[in-house]
């Protein structure tokens, strides 16, 4: 049995490593055809393209890796705001959906449902259409004092510095392009849906004994909320809530449809120019996995620590 | 006490709601029917200040078919209609018998033959195939050759032997690691380059296959789940009574896992028909992608809202579908037993 067991495996792998020997020989005369080697040694070039978005200093000059490593930044960014905000919203979305109040439930449900039940990509390419079909700076819309909204992007004030029109543009203040912004609140808007249902999922898990007691010990509604219920919720929401942050960063590759420069969209163009797509794609997987992985294993430690007893 | 508190403050909260719900619904409701203009120019529309629904009244065919010929889009709005058919009839748990594979064999080879031409019907090349038909094949054709390579990747991840566990383990890490606009990418670019020098190979295909091997590394993950709920006793009886691993896997553990698991199934699939909007990276021409480009027509400038509005009701109306059939499947199997699978 162990025999016939090591034999089928040793069969199969031998089958796997004939197919891949083929593919592997196909590639290298297809290469050797275009006249590209394999190595990673272009990552050194100048990568001779602009990038409209650069967080850290580049210029053309600078060689594919810098580039990459704008785009990288320029992923991480995204990333980090979507978590923030997404979770921000994704709370508040959840709990009201678990009102007493019907008009509040309903509308809270009617927007997540909204939001759900359409493609982020059509969230993505709809806003960022529209934000590039609103009014110049000049007329930009003021929602909130010091808030600026046109097709340049959105302009936040920051501490210290507000910003104010000039000319024809704004001075002071932070710039978000209208691509970061499309996509900050694209991917927010998407996974806010996921996680309200995540968080009303949780809190109705809770016991509702537990909101029981509280009440009888004379807490009001949001304290039993703030120091009863969240507190228990969170346990079970934390691994599903790590999944969201993963797939929102997996997500932010969506850039690439509405040219904002992410890791993806930079992988692509030095693909596409270099001629070198396998080791742009491993860089790609590389990325993604580390990522992920990063992220699964700082939400591990958090879920450690909530799930230790007395915290 | 709570509710004659509460009372004042809910009067209030509802009177809230109502204002917003009127001040963002009267001016929707007024741009989208009372000022909006059915048909006429874009100077008509231009002058208006509702919804140009003209404009997508003008482009409807291109939505739904993108470039596919006119004289030949019975063929696709067919092939359209018998894969929305497929879909229909495998929601009813009364038809998960054997037959329904070879429904969907049928079905699928049929939608193919109308899409593709050949054999009566005259050849039209995939290039010119876009819209509707695109996004439903890519999501059935995806979820339907994902699913048994799904079971093969969690069968072969709980295997006792090494190199299926670690093989199949990699291949759902990853996959599942990456977004999904990676993995077409690696078959656009990557999978080319490894066919002998000179052969080429279909774009529509190569993101076919990319959609089937997402959509199986996520079922694969949804099958796992369910085969881990099965107690591993049901397997053991099964080998006492003489049956070999296969066997055992085939009539007793999987028939059980999987139908703990079809609720998950619809979750995924919901998600999965909304994903495949993705392809418009490599430039492929789904319904959301015709929709893109047909706001981008220099004659109609200014609607784009109109036409992702219009697919956006699509997908709307295709997701909700979809989950509420799911919240209905998880209630039947948990109250009934169902039709017992063969």
């Amino acid at each position: 049995m162990r025999l016939r067991s090591a034999a089928l495996q040793g069969l199969g792998l031998g089958l796997a490593a004939a197919v891949l020997w083929w593919l592997a020989r196909n590639t290298a005369a297809t290469l050797e055809q275009n006249g590209i080697g394999l190595g990673f040694a272009f990552l050194r070039q100048s990568a001779g393209f602009d990038i409209g978005e650069t967080p850290i200093a580049y210029s053309p000059a600078d060689s594919f890796l810098r580039a990459i490593a704008v785009g990288l930044v320029n992923t991480l960014r995204v990333s980090a705001v979507g978590w923030v905000l997404s979770i921000a919203l994704g709370f508040v979305l959840g709990i009201l959906r678990l009102a007493d109040n019907p008009a509040v439930r309903g509308l809270a449900r009617g927007v997540v449902e909204l939001v759900r039940n359409v493609p982020l990509l059509l969230l993505l390419l709809f806003l960022a259409a529209t934000m590039t079909a609103l009014p110049p700076a000049r007329e930009a819309f003021e929602p909130i004092p010091g808030v600026f909204i046109s097709n340049r992007g959105l302009v936040l004030p920051t501490f210290g510095s507000v910003p104010r029109l000039e000319g024809f543009n704004f001075v002071g203040g932070i710039t978000l392009s209208p691509e970061l912004t499309a996509l900050v609140a694209a991917l927010t808007l998407h996974h806010a849906a996921h996680i309200s249902e995540v968080v009303r999922g949780a809190i109705l898990g809770v016991s509702p004994r537990q909101r029981d007691a509280a009440h009888a010990l004379g807490l009001s509604r949001a304290q039993t909320l703030r120091f009863v219920v969240v507190p228990q919720a969170l346990r079970a929401m934390v691994p599903l809530l790590a999944t969201n942050c993963v797939s929102l960063t997996k997500n932010s590759s969506l850039a690439v449809a509405i040219g904002f420069p992410d890791v993806v969209s930079i992988l692509n163009t030095t693909a596409n120019q270099t001629g070198h797509a396998i080791e742009t794609m491993l860089i790609m997987i590389a990325v993604y996995l580390t990522l992920s992985i990063a992220v699964a294993a700082g939400m591990n430690a958090y879920n450690q620590r909530v799930l230790r007893p007395g915290v | 006490m709570r509710r004659s508190v509460s009372s004042p403050i809910d009067a209030a909260l509802t009177a809230l709601v109502g204002v917003v719900v009127a001040l963002v619904g009267i001016p929707l409701i007024r741009w989208a029917f009372l000022d909006a203009v059915w048909t006429g120019s874009a100077a008509a529309c231009r002058a208006a200040d509702g919804a140009c629904w003209a404009f997508v009244r003008q482009k409807l065919e291109f939505i739904l078919f993108g470039l596919y010929p006119p004289a030949e889009r019975w063929r696709a709005a067919l092939a359209a209609t018998l894969l929305v058919a497929l879909v229909i009839l495998t929601t009813s748990p009364r038809a998960w018998r054997r037959w329904l594979l070879a429904a969907w064999g049928v079905g699928l080879a049929g939608a193919l033959w109308l899409m593709h031409g050949g054999v009566g019907l005259a050849p039209v090349s995939t290039r010119l195939w876009g819209g509707l038909p695109i996004t439903l094949m890519l999501t059935a054709v995806g979820l339907a050759l994902g699913f048994p390579l799904a079971v093969l990747l969690a069968l072969g991840r709980r295997s006792t032997h090494r190199v299926p566990r670690v093989v199949c383990t990699a291949v759902v890490e990853v996959v599942r690691g990456v977004p999904l606009i990676a993995v077409l990418y690696i078959a656009a670019l990557v999978v080319p380059l490894t066919l002998p020098p000179g052969a080429e190979i279909d774009k529509l295909f190569l993101a076919q296959g990319a959609v089937v091997v997402f959509a199986a590394a996520y079922l694969a993950e949804a099958v796992r789940a369910g085969l881990q709920m099965i107690p591993r006793g049901q397997r053991d009886v099964a080998l006492a009574l003489g049956l070999r691993t296969w066997q055992a896997n085939r009539l007793v553990v999987l028939p059980q896992a999987l139908r703990i698991v079809v609720p998950s199934f619809v979750s995924i699939a919901v998600g999965f028909f909304q994903d495949t909007s993705l392809v418009v990276i490599i430039g492929l021409f789904d319904l959301l992608n015709t929709a893109r480009v047909s706001a981008q027509d220099p004659q109609w400038l200014g609607f784009h809202t109109e036409a992702f509005v219009f697919v956006g009701l699509i997908y709307f109306v295709g997701s909700t579908l979809m989950s509420q059939y799911g919240l209905w499947l998880e209630r039947h199997l948990a109250t009934s037993e169902g039709v017992r699978p063969h």
